[in-house]
């Protein structure tokens, strides 16, 4: 047994999407920082699709960004295609996302997190949590003693890994993802394996029962890799990047990344396909009910989608590259189980696939993680002080979600540290305050995707405005720096000043004005009117109205973008903005720590389990939960008011 | 939506013909939104007024006069609520009553909670343990009991109607947002002309509910029974005795009830407004004849007709008229005078009339010593928790709250249209349809939870 001991501030299990940032925002905080990973090589390994952001998780990475985070900039340094996607729809859905060369986006993670003072790579498997208690109990082999747990107050000190070494530290960040007590399965073949063929982590999820974590499993897959030279791309559609490439970074030059971009390609199965999949459904370990875990509905694997959508004819098939300097392409939409020689033919019935090589086949994985109601919104653990999660451990899914949750993760490690408040982002400022919010508060029987729809507020959380929303909190935990504050602030008063500005620059119906108008197809004034109605009216916009506006200041475009959305849709915007002042309210509310629901007859049953259960900080997350009605939360607020009163007046 | 921020309103008094009513409005905008319809001959606006002060004015509902009536003024915080507080009395009678709470409600006041202003006046501060207990009970109590009977009582067309446009708005919804989020799967180039059409189709469905709460004649919450009868079958001791207090004159001089008389009863929690109808007969007396001609009015708009028989006396002509009168209605017929030598057998009946009696309920009773009062009262029980009396064969909707839900959701589906018009884009079409489908879920209870994304998920095929 080794008995190498040693102390630091934060220990980071994982280095995926979620711990790179974890362990990024403690380093930069000035914490001694260890990230752990079973494979140095593996660091930000992207083992499904290539690419980062979409509709809704680049609202993500932007978010993630604005409060210091990394994901934005490593996808800036390399990805291979880029695409602002819904640019037809409203702005609060317009979504970047970029095809990333896999191998690239990891080599340039990796460098980061090599290069950053304070963090230190370790490979290992982490195999035991350590509490204040196991500590006392240490002997000098660095094995603990038995004994009998006397405290309910669990306090995290520290992790052990494989060969027996053991790191002291305040807090730990849990970034698993779906490497514990993993299993992948192709068809009839089973490995006991993490995703890619990595080793899986085997022991953490035995430590963690023993602390009285509850553990679950959920099921995920990818398509096969294919070689690129046995594709037919001529009878494929070639999908193109845009012409003018916008980052995700907000410190990004756009200018620095206007580069030649690589094609993916669009196909489509067809019957043929379907039938070969109908005619071996007993070969897949979903339907035989060899799978135990559950799948997610957003992103189903090709059986899935040919049982459940029957009467759909064909389904697309994309054919992504997974990097400049390979062959393999991955072929997004075509996930699948199936045993080997299944996937081989069904993928050939594809037009251009008929003479399809595999480099890697498709498969289902399957891990152990939490339901996060087990935590607090700040990702710290109800049981265990000091112990933090985030990304697919937490059930989430995507490299976006677990990122996001990673830096929230780790932020707030940091600051339960360092003595400060936690960073909880609300649903009225963040995605990210979102997904949090729905892990711990809702039920959730599959791996959580993130999706606008899911965003009550969309309208005021896009991402362009990411920046205006969350450097200020950025810069509060201390990950933005003050000129990165600085200009955020001047970006915000010039589009206050240009808005006020456009409202109070008058247009009367003169000739050349009326003239003006009808060119554009717009209607004549009656009366008088400013820029800003005029801005208001779909048919004109910004630029166009520097006719009759000579005395305009010169503007950035992002400034004149927010002014041109917050001016547009100022109706829509309004309304939000009340919704998100009715929605404070009961955010405000706080729920003392100490509350006893089984002091309030008056609650059912259900509810009050339930309550007790998720342990809400506040009304408005205790509304959220399912099973507490509107009724219930009336009974809280007599309560709470009473409780108030009973000790102000000292009768508590 | 906080609790400070909402003015409340709803009648305080007990619900009937008879007196003055009063209507309580509470909250922070209690006095701007009456000082809208009140007008005070003096010209004086209500804001003037002194607190607890009462004045005599008028309710106008734009322009048009609608009664004389006496506000009362009390201002925060001496105030039952400890809130801003008017009190509206008028001249009683259910439909004027109803009416101007409505125009309150119009004016952006929200129908109180059962029990809302005790729970206000407790959240305000107005502190005693013992009521904080009894609040919480309450609430659970109404609770519980209104969501029980507003679920059976919705079990009918109305709700399958709601449901229906539910249906059909989520469905909408999730391709929009299914399209949104995998952009190059759906595409929505021509969605546009479709879901106009459907907008049209959902306010012109949405708009027949809102205006359906509108004719009157259900404006009061619970379920039109109607009592028939001959002269003098004991038609005014059954409501008396339902009622529980000398309501109609009862004489035994056949025609004494020559008007319809209304009268609210709460029976095991089922709300009933009860109309005594004068008697049915060929009369020549010419106020007499305009309550028969009212009965038959009644009775051909009642949920449920109680047919009160004289089972002392065969039948005769003017039966034969009544039965003609509710021969499609639901119908419990009561054999009254139990107590003297019956003449009348449900058998019989059943033979003579096959088609109109075999539907029917008979239960026996002496209305004048209540003897089958308690079968009754199960019986009506048992018809309306297994959901068998509903509104008339058109949709009515009975509840007040349910008609502001309605129109909730009407005002978003003309923003949906508004922007369709406007050519905004599909995002912010879902903002308001989402609304739309909220507002109505709220009328037939139910929550909207995961709808969308359990919707998403089933119905289209998304991601890669």
């Amino acid at each position: 047994m080794s008995r190498i001991r040693e102390k630091v501030d934060v220990c980071v299990i994982g280095a995926g999407h979620a711990g790179c940032e974890a362990a990024l925002a403690c380093a930069r905080l000035g914490l001694e920082t260890v990230i752990f990973t079973v494979s140095v090589d593996s660091i930000a390994l992207m083992p499904c699709n290539p690419n980062v952001g979409g509709s809704s998780k680049g609202h993500l990475v932007r978010e993630i960004d604005a409060l210091g985070g990394e994901m934005g900039k490593n996808i800036d340094k390399t990805f291979i295609q880029s695409k602002m996607l819904n640019i037809s729809k409203g702005p609060a859905v317009h979504s970047l996302r970029a095809q990333a060369d896999k191998s690239e986006y990891s080599r340039e993670m990796r460098k980061v997190l090599e290069n950053q003072d304070h963090l230190t790579i370790k490979q290992g498997e982490v195999v035991e949590l350590l509490t204040v208690e196991d500590l006392e109990h240490l002997q000098d082999d660095n094995s603990i003693a038995e004994y009998e747990r006397v405290s309910d107050n669990i306090q995290i000190a520290g992790v052990k890994i494989f060969t027996g070494a053991i790191y002291e530290c305040a807090a730990v960040v849990i970034c698993t993802g779906t490497y514990l007590n993993s299993r992948c399965l192709c068809g009839e073949s089973i490995t006991y394996t993490g995703p890619n063929g990595l080793q899986a982590a085997t022991h953490l999820s035995h430590s963690l029962e023993k602390l009285g974590i509850e553990l679950r499993r959920f099921k995920t897959g990818t398509p096969a890799r294919m070689d690129k030279r046995s594709i037919d791309f001529s009878k494929m559609v070639e999908q193109f990047g845009d012409e003018r490439i916008v980052p995700f970074s907000f410190s990004t030059d756009p200018e620095s990344i206007q580069k030649e971009q690589i094609s993916c390609w669009l196909t489509y199965t067809n019957e043929d396909t379907h039938t070969i999949i109908r005619a071996n459904l007993d070969r897949s370990p979903i339907y035989a009910g060899i799978i135990e875990g559950t799948g997610p509905r957003y992103c189903p694997s090709i059986e899935d989608k040919v049982v459940k959508f029957a009467d759909k004819e064909r389904h697309q098939v994309f054919i992504e590259p997974e990097g400049i300097h390979t062959n393999e392409m991955y072929v997004g939409g075509m996930s699948s189980s199936l045993p080997e020689d299944v996937q081989l033919a069904m993928y050939r019935t594809v037009p251009g696939l008929e003479h399809c090589k595999i480099v890697r086949n498709a498969y289902a994985i399957e891990y152990d993680c939490i339901d996060a109601n087990q935590l607090f919104p700040s990702l710290e653990f109800k049981k265990v002080k000091g112990l933090f999660s985030g990304g697919q451990f937490n059930g989430s899914s995507g490299y976006e979600e677990a990122a996001a949750q990673g830096l929230i993760a780790g932020i707030n490690a940091a600051m339960s540290i360092l003595g400060k408040e936690p960073l909880i982002l609300d649903r009225s400022e963040s995605y990210i305050g979102v997904l949090i919010d729905d892990l711990v508060f809702k039920e959730s029987r599959e791996p959580y995707r993130m999706m606008t729809s899911r965003a009550e507020y969309r309208l005021l959380l896009r991402q362009d405005n990411a920046d205006l929303r969350l450097r200020e909190k950025g810069y509060q935990v201390g990950l933005i720096s003050k000129e990165e504050l600085d200009y955020v602030n001047y970006k915000k008063e010039a589009i206050q000043k240009e808005i006020e500005r456009l409202k109070s620059v008058s247009i009367g119906a003169s000739k050349t004005n009326q003239e003006f108008l009808e060119s554009h197809n717009s209607s004549t004034l009656k009366t008088g009117s400013n820029l800003a109605e005029l801005l208001c009216r779909p048919e004109l916009d910004y630029e166009m109205l520097a006719q009759l506006d000579p005395e305009r200041p010169v503007l950035s475009e992002e400034v004149i973008n927010q002014v041109s959305i917050e001016i547009k849709y100022e109706g829509y915007i309004e309304r939000q903005l009340r919704q998100v002042e009715q929605y404070k309210k009961n955010e405000s509310k706080k729920i003392p720590d100490s509350i006893d629901y089984d002091d309030i007859p008056s609650l059912r049953l259900e509810a009050r389990q339930k309550l007790k259960s998720y342990r809400p900080v506040n009304v408005g997350q205790a509304s959220r939960i399912a099973g507490v009605s509107p009724a219930d939360i009336s009974v809280l607020l007599v309560y709470l008011e009473h409780r108030r009163h009973a000790k102000s007046n000292g009768d508590d | 939506m906080h609790y400070s921020d909402i003015t409340i309103a709803a009648i305080a008094t007990a619900l009937n013909n008879s007196g003055i009513s009063i209507i309580r409005v509470s909250g922070k905008d209690a006095f701007s939104i009456v000082n809208e319809i009140f007008r005070a001959p003096g010209g004086k606006t209500l804001l003037e007024f002194e607190s607890h002060t009462i004045h005599y004015g008028y309710i106008y509902d734009s322009g048009s006069y609608i009664d004389e009536v006496m506000v009362s003024v009390f201002k925060a915080p001496k105030s039952y609520t400890m809130e801003d507080t008017v009190e509206i009395n008028c001249h009683g009678g259910i439909v004027i009553t109803n009416k101007i709470l409505q125009i309150v409600l119009e004016h952006g006041a929200v129908l109180a909670e059962p029990g809302e202003f005790t729970k206000r006046a407790f959240l305000n501060g107005r502190i005693d343990l013992s009521k904080a207990e009894a609040v919480m009970d309450m609430i659970h109590a109404k609770n519980e009991l209104s969501a029980k009977a507003s679920m059976t009582h919705l079990r009918g067309k109305l709700s399958e109607i709601i449901r229906s446009v539910r249906a059909e708005i989520l469905h909408d919804v999730a391709y929009l947002e299914s399209a949104i989020d995998d952009p190059e799967h759906f595409d929505l180039s021509d969605f546009s002309d479709t879901l106009k059409d459907h907008v049209v189709s959902y306010i012109e469905t949405v708009q027949k509910l809102y205006n359906s709460a509108d004719n009157g004649k259900f404006i009061k919450e619970g379920i039109n029974t109607v009592i028939v009868g001959k002269p003098n079958a004991g038609k005014s001791s059954l409501l008396n005795s339902l009622a529980g207090k000398e309501r109609a004159i009862v004489t035994e001089i056949a025609g004494t009830t020559r008007d319809t008389i209304e009268e609210q009863i709460l029976l095991n929690g089922i709300s009933l407004n009860v109309i005594d109808t004068a008697g049915i007969r060929s009369t020549e007396d010419l106020v007499e004849k305009i309550g028969v001609d009212k009965a038959r009015e009644y009775a051909l708009s009642g949920d449920l007709i109680i047919y009160v028989m004289d089972a002392s006396i065969p039948l005769d002509e003017n039966d034969k008229s009544i039965i003609s009168l509710i021969e499609n209605k639901k119908v419990i017929v009561l054999l009254n005078k139990s107590d003297l030598e019956t003449k009348i057998h449900a058998v019989d009946l059943k033979e003579e009339f096959p088609t109109f009696f075999e539907n029917c309920i008979f239960i026996s009773t002496s209305t004048k010593d209540g003897v089958g009062m308690e079968k009754l009262e199960d019986c009506i029980k048992h018809m309306f928790f297994s959901g068998d009396l509903s509104s008339n064969d058109e949709v009515y909707l009975t509840n007040m709250r349910q008609k502001q839900a309605v129109g909730d959701a009407l005002k978003s589906l003309n923003l949906v249209k508004q922007s369709l018009d406007d050519d905004m884009p599909e995002d912010f079409l879902t903002i308001d349809l989402m609304s739309a489908y909220t507002s109505l879920g709220f009328v037939i209870g139910e929550e909207v939870g995961d709808d969308l994304v359990q919707e998403i998920f089933s119905k289209f095929c998304m991601g890669k």
